[in-house]
């Protein structure tokens, strides 16, 4: 993103209308503009996951080399996906188009694009089952809201559900429960089967699948990182510390998404875990094979997400681990807490999980065998395992985004914010319409945080952003905690546009910096490395705007 | 567009009753062949929808979760919005059928300056559609009378709980403010608001028509057209035990409002009014958050290729050696 640009003119592009065209939804029309679309798939990562249709090509050429009978295994797709998931057909019949998901969505809210109300960007879909799969569309075409399925109509679903970041907030709100997220991950595997997929996430899913995580990091790259962070831990803490490799025995493997040990501020979150392991002696290791956490074959089919995911069972038992540990990632946990266990379960090779320093069985893990590290360390600080200063946290005033997946697919809400109430002295709460289950998404979930389609994120982050903003100037809030890679990746640019000045953090880089360690020499920084005694808390701003008066209902 | 045609469609069925009834007298069709085969295919209808969304497993665990999970026993978990039993899965559904829940929640964002939202409470669709809904069903208890002999005692007392206010406004139910009231916000809110318009098809106008036509014409008998309603009950009766005899001699209006209602039935299973049936079949809604606990299985789970630990290793072992990483083989 170009930050120099004139901000002007940037506002009159991101501009927000809500007045729908005068063209009828059903004719598609698309337009393949700079900036709201992602590039397709690489040939190389294509061919390593031997995908079908393999093939250069560009959403904005007219011909998108499709194969000659391209219709005819959309509709056999279509046919064979309906007889396979319920939810596809039930969702495809019931919707009554009440309108009440329309401005739940971010994607819409941000765009004002009628094709982004999620019940519309179902029906994109719904035309074509009606269509070819109902009789009432069969005889009645048109005036039954079915339609033909044309190229135009593909490439509208190339456009649109590719702007669905699959967060499942219209879920919530839809009183039959119709979760636009199902209606997407259809319509994408609709798309690949005729070869239409994006880089972004074919990239990281081949890149996973041949070194065991989404960055590619090899072996060697893994073990020179973690070295480096054992160093960096040393230099804030004094401490020197061990961190296990592919380690046999081990009582627990940890598994983080892989930019938590490769990117920043993923970094900080990272030292944060291996400064609690380390302090609480836990019988752990990493491993190279199941070096993520996070899995982008879900945005992709579910096919893609199984070989994928089968990397962790299949680390666990050749490392002869009791149970799995999981870092902080929002889709990541969609995967382990309602797919992993069908997908590639039963992990009957491993125990019940049970935290070996207090003793707690997680009961509600019984079966998946892997632990949410939120629920691992709210039972540390619960049991009094952790002795934590929050002053050194003191420079940072909080607030916490609930990554959608956790909140909506999880209902892992309340864990991480006992732990944030423990290990910081400055905890705000964003307006109750934009947290917990009403979480707003970064607006780049779902495979789509890349850089040219910056206009679709900026524009879809726009109510996360906001709410934000509210608490920035409200309440002085500086810190934005989340428990989610792609967020960590996502929102500072985000930010940085709508929103200058915030900082964006995990919550186990808080919990880093708040515990003291046995033997630990006085801590002259925070994980990030800044001074801590020159770090004072900012003060609330006296000019509240216009905003004052009006409650939470103001973001 | 859509409200045209569907208005149009309307209008062609009230046209179709009375030349039918009026000019060729096909007494016996309109009240005997018709309502028997609305009432046939509203049931196989119904009963192909259930079982064709019945043929199609549910491969995930895929619940929302509206609430704190259940976890460590100090946090107190939601049992309703993230239900973890069997009680809460039914509460859960119960709420949503009956209190319209995730209506309940509904809010509406604005732009209150460029960039800048506001998110307000918003309970016209809430309550519009509850109204609609409950007015329909208790009006549909009343009409209980005419299919039972003895009738009741609930339907007795329903109808007059609904009609509690005839003392002041003779003949008038409750119900009948009620369903004309939601059924007219429905229509008006399709209309006026620009993003409902633009994606309003003719089948949602044409559902909204149907059903304001059946209410009005019956409303148009309880007040103004009085109907015989020994007659009306002695032809139901006949109808259900299978001795039809066709309902003579009856206003113009009556052939209207049977011949709307049977079309209603019929076109019910096939239409979006099938959500009634579908809304219990919903997996976001009727799964428990559980799937961490109990492994759920899918029916048509097969094997995938998958990167083996042997073939990673085969690629990486020089350099795993090189930084004295552990392998499986030398």
């Amino acid at each position: 993103m170009k930050m120099a640009e004139d901000r002007a003119s940037q506002e009159e592009r991101y501009r927000i209308d809500y007045t729908p065209p005068k063209r009828s939804w059903m004719e598609p029309n698309v337009q393949f503009r700079k900036g709201t679309y992602c590039y397709p798939a690489s040939l190389k990562h294509q061919k390593y996951l031997e995908l079908p249709n393999q093939r250069e090509w560009q959403p904005t050429e007219e011909d998108w080399k499709l194969p000659k009978n391209w219709k005819e295994i959309i509709l056999e797709g279509m046919k064979d996906r309906l007889g396979r998931y319920r939810s596809f057909k039930l969702f495809l019949d019931i919707c009554v188009r009440c309108g009440a998901c329309a401005d739940k969505c971010h994607s819409f809210i941000g765009s004002g694009d009628p094709k982004n109300m999620p019940v519309l960007r179902a029906e994109l879909l719904r035309s074509v089952y009606r269509r070819y799969f109902t009789l009432t569309g069969r005889i009645f075409g048109r005036l039954a809201g079915a339609r033909e399925l044309t190229e135009d109509v593909l490439k509208e679903w190339f456009y649109y559900f590719y702007q669905c970041t699959e967060c499942r907030r219209c879920s919530v709100f839809c009183p039959y429960g119709i979760d636009t997220c199902e209606i997407t991950m259809m319509a994408r595997e609709l798309l690949n089967l005729v070869g239409c997929n994006i880089n972004w996430i074919v990239e990281p899913a081949s890149n996973c699948y041949r070194t065991g995580n989404h960055l590619g990091v090899a072996p060697h790259a893994f073990k020179t990182t973690m070295d480096f962070a054992a160093d960096e831990v040393k230099e804030i803490t004094g401490i020197e510390i061990e961190i296990p490799i592919n380690r046999k025995g081990a009582e627990v493997l940890f598994i983080a998404p892989s930019a938590d040990y490769f990117a920043s501020p993923h970094w900080y979150t990272f030292l944060g875990y291996l400064i609690l392991f380390h302090e609480i002696g836990l019988d752990y290791t990493w491993s190279t094979y199941a070096s993520e956490g996070g899995n982008f074959g879900l945005f992709h089919s579910m096919e893609l997400a199984k070989r994928l995911n089968a990397k962790m069972y299949a680390e666990a038992k050749r490392l002869k681990v009791k149970w799995i540990l999981g870092g902080e990632c929002g889709h990541m946990w969609r995967v382990i807490h309602q797919y992993m266990d069908t997908l590639n379960g039963p992990a009957d090779f491993l125990g019940e999980p049970v935290s070996p320093i207090t003793g707690t069985h997680f009961e509600n893990a019984r079966s998946t065998k892997m632990v949410h590290i939120g629920e691992f360390t709210a039972d540390l600080v619960k049991n009094n395992k952790l002795k934590l200063d929050p002053s050194r946290n003191d420079h940072w005033k909080v607030t916490f985004h609930d990554s959608c997946n956790t909140a909506r697919s999880m209902g892992l809400i309340e864990e991480p914010r006992y732990i944030l109430h423990q290990v910081c002295n400055h905890f705000y709460e964003m307006p109750e319409n934009t947290i917990k289950e009403r979480t707003f998404c970064c607006g780049s979930g779902s495979g789509l945080g890349s850089d040219e389609n910056i206009e679709t994120r900026l524009r879809g982050g726009l109510p996360r952003a906001n709410a934000v903003k509210y608490v920035k100037e409200q309440f002085g809030v500086n810190l934005v905690t989340c428990i989610c890679a792609i967020d960590r990746a996502t929102l500072p640019p985000l930010f940085e546009y709508w929103v200058p000045g915030m900082e964006v953090s995990g919550l186990h880089e808080l919990v880093g910096n708040a515990i003291v360690m046995k033997g630990e020499s006085e801590r002259k920084t925070d994980l990030r490395g800044k001074i801590l005694n020159s770090l004072t808390p900012p003060s609330i701003p006296t000019g509240r705007g216009e905003g004052e008066g009006e409650g939470h209902d103001h973001v | 567009m859509g409200v045209f045609y569907s208005f149009l469609a309307t209008v062609a069925i009230v046209l179709c009753v009375s030349i039918g009834v009026l000019g060729l007298g096909w007494i016996s069709l309109f009240t005997i062949v018709i309502p028997y085969a609305a009432a046939g295919l509203f049931i196989v209808g119904l009963i192909y929808r259930v079982l064709k969304w019945g043929s199609s497993p549910v491969p995930f665990h895929i619940p929302t979760t509206s609430g704190q999970q259940r976890s460590l026993p100090w946090i107190k978990p939601n049992n309703i919005d993230s239900p973890y039993t069997q009680g809460g899965v039914l509460a859960r559904i119960a709420l949503e059928v009956l209190c319209f829940r995730s209506l309940f929640w509904n809010e509406r964002v604005e732009l209150k300056r460029a960039y800048e939202l506001l998110f307000k409470r918003n309970l016209y669709l809430w309550f519009g559609g509850l109204a609609f809904h409950w007015a329909l069903l208790i009006i549909l208890i009343r009409h209980l009378r005419f299919f039972t002999e003895p009738v009741p005692s609930f339907v007795l007392l329903i109808q007059g709980l609904d009609g509690i206010v005839q003392s002041i406004a003779p003949a008038l139910f409750i119900s009948n403010l009620f369903i004309l009231g939601g059924l007219l916000y429905l229509f008006v809110r399709r209309v006026i608001y620009p993003q409902m318009r633009y994606i309003s098809l003719p089948s949602d106008y044409l559902a909204l028509f149907i059903l304001l036509s059946v209410v009005f014409s019956g409303l148009l008998m309880r007040f103004f057209f009085k109907a015989d309603l020994v007659k009306v009950k002695g032809w139901v009766m006949g109808m259900l035990s299978f001795n039809p005899v066709p309902l003579e001699g009856m206003t113009l209006l009556f052939y209207i409002h049977l011949f709307f209602i049977s079309f209603l039935i019929a076109y019910f299973p096939f239409s979006k009014m099938i959500h009634m049936a579908g809304i219990f079949l919903s997996p976001t809604r009727n799964l428990s958050n559980h799937s961490r606990h109990q492994r759920h299985i899918n029916p048509w789970d097969k094997p995938v290729k998958v990167h083996t630990y042997e073939e990673y290793e085969d690629e990486f072992r020089e350099v795993m050696k090189e930084v004295h990483l552990p392998i499986e083989k030398e």
